[in-house]
């Protein structure tokens, strides 16, 4: 199955945790979250790791990419 | 790759400490009574420095604000996260901000100065915070149904450092106490609030120090209590319990302790516009994603839609005071009411009308 992907780009705290969550909420357990800074990042994996994702960060330029895995 | 500490849990408890400890002391040292740190206070002082509004006991360059921008703005270039952006619902930002300081100064302070007075004493800060989190929770309930501002793009490396540059000016025109005209500004207030303050280097310091902090853990007072509605993250909470408790046990320390409601510094009694004014203001931070600290901080790390909100809430502290809508230890202005309730209604047009569709 292929990962959800969340464009979160662009966007401040907490759009890209709301974005998140909404996947979440549909029923994905295998996401790809693409942010484009630090604060994103953290809090994505703030939020996805106290839902007991496995989460793995690759940092490209211009944008930092994390998948989750349930 | 670096982890960072401040971001961590243990972090920003420690970062809460630190502000709270410095901003009693900062009180101890001249700085106002519970108004150790207070950004919309400092801005509005800054405000009537410049001569932008004339309200006598409320004019002096305040360098913690600065310390704040610069402070950020240092630390952010070390760290990597300096990064230039800008673009995300520019216009409505100025005015969110300018009715954040609007109902801020109905309460009389930010969302810091409220838990600073709270950790003084002063119990009419219970329903300024009560009033900010209603505030919040309402913002909250625009979140839910996708208000946003739209995304932000980002700009040219050089585009960050302006509002660095005009703290920096600020801070030429506080040193060299500039008087650009006989009578004229720069002013600073002989008698009141504005007249009293820390030693400049001392206040300097305190922020440079608070914004480099504050840059790594992402304090912020405002979404401390979004996320915990939000999302039930208790994250940020703990940086601002821990500003609390810093203060409180410090303010004991040094005998700034008074508990009660009545004849508390720079603060009014009427709980009702406590309660709406805050109430105001935290919906305001909520739709433009940070409370006035998070808002310099963010300034200084090249977010210049935050610049622009903390450019709108030096034009709201000005019109506060010019148009009688800033109250004072007696009440509240004649004018507050109109000013609070058009408030309520730009940010509901607001929050009901920039529900950008977002593809994930």
């Amino acid at each position: 199955m292929g990962a959800r992907r969340v464009d979160a780009r662009g966007l401040s705290c907490p759009q890209p945790v709301i974005m998140v969550d909404r996947a979440l909420k549909e029923g994905n357990g295998h996401l790809e979250v693409l942010v484009d800074n630090e604060v994103s990042k953290e809090n994505v994996l703030r939020f996805l790791n106290k839902r007991g994702f496995h989460t793995e960060v690759e940092e490209e330029v211009g944008s930092i990419v994390i998948k989750a895995m349930k | 790759m670096r982890e960072n500490f401040f971001a961590s849990r243990s972090g920003i408890v420690v970062v809460g400490v630190i502000i709270g400890i410095s901003a009693a002391w900062l009180q101890y040292l001249g700085n106002p009574a519970n108004m150790g740190i207070c950004v919309a206070c400092m801005e509005r002082d800054i405000v009537g420095a410049l001569g932008f509004h004339r309200a006598s006991v409320a004019q002096y360059l305040r360098p913690e604000i600065m310390g704040f921008v610069l402070g950020s703005f240092f630390v952010s270039l070390l760290a990597g996260d300096y990064r230039p952006r800008g673009g995300s619902g520019t216009l409505i930002r100025f005015f969110l901000g300018m009715f954040a300081m609007i109902g801020a100064l109905v309460f009389l302070g930010c969302p810091w100065r409220a838990l600073l007075r709270l950790a003084g004493g002063d119990g009419n800060a219970i329903f300024g915070l009560l009033g900010l989190i209603a505030g919040v929770f309402l913002g909250v309930q625009f979140l839910k149904r996708g208000y946003n501002l739209g995304r932000s793009y980002p700009q040219h490396r050089a585009s960050g450092w302006v509002f660095p540059a005009l703290m920096v000016v600020l801070l030429f025109l506080l040193v060299f106490r500039v008087s650009f005209s006989p009578g004229g500004p720069i002013f600073f207030s002989e008698k009141g609030p504005g007249s009293q303050h820390a030693p400049l280097l001392v206040s300097l310091a305190a922020g440079v120090i608070i914004g480099g902090l504050a840059q790594r853990s992402r304090f912020c007072t405002m979404g401390a209590i979004r996320d915990v509605i939000l999302i039930r993250d208790f994250h940020l909470l703990s940086g601002v319990g821990a500003l609390v408790a810093g203060a409180l046990i410090m303010n004991i320390v040094l005998g700034q302790f008074k508990p009660g409601f009545t004849g508390q510094p720079v603060a009014h009694d009427n709980q009702l516009w406590n309660f709406l004014g805050m109430a105001l203001a935290g919906l305001a931070f909520v739709l433009a994603g940070g409370c006035p600290g998070r808002q310099l901080f963010l300034s200084g790390e090249g977010d210049m839609d935050a610049a622009i909100f903390v450019l709108g809430m030096m034009v709201g502290a000005a019109v506060a005071h010019n148009l009688n809508f800033a109250s004072s230890p007696v009440g509240i202005a004649p004018f507050a009411p109109i000013a609070v309730l058009a408030g309520f209604v730009f940010c509901f047009v607001v929050g009901l009308t920039q529900r950008e569709r977002l593809n994930l």
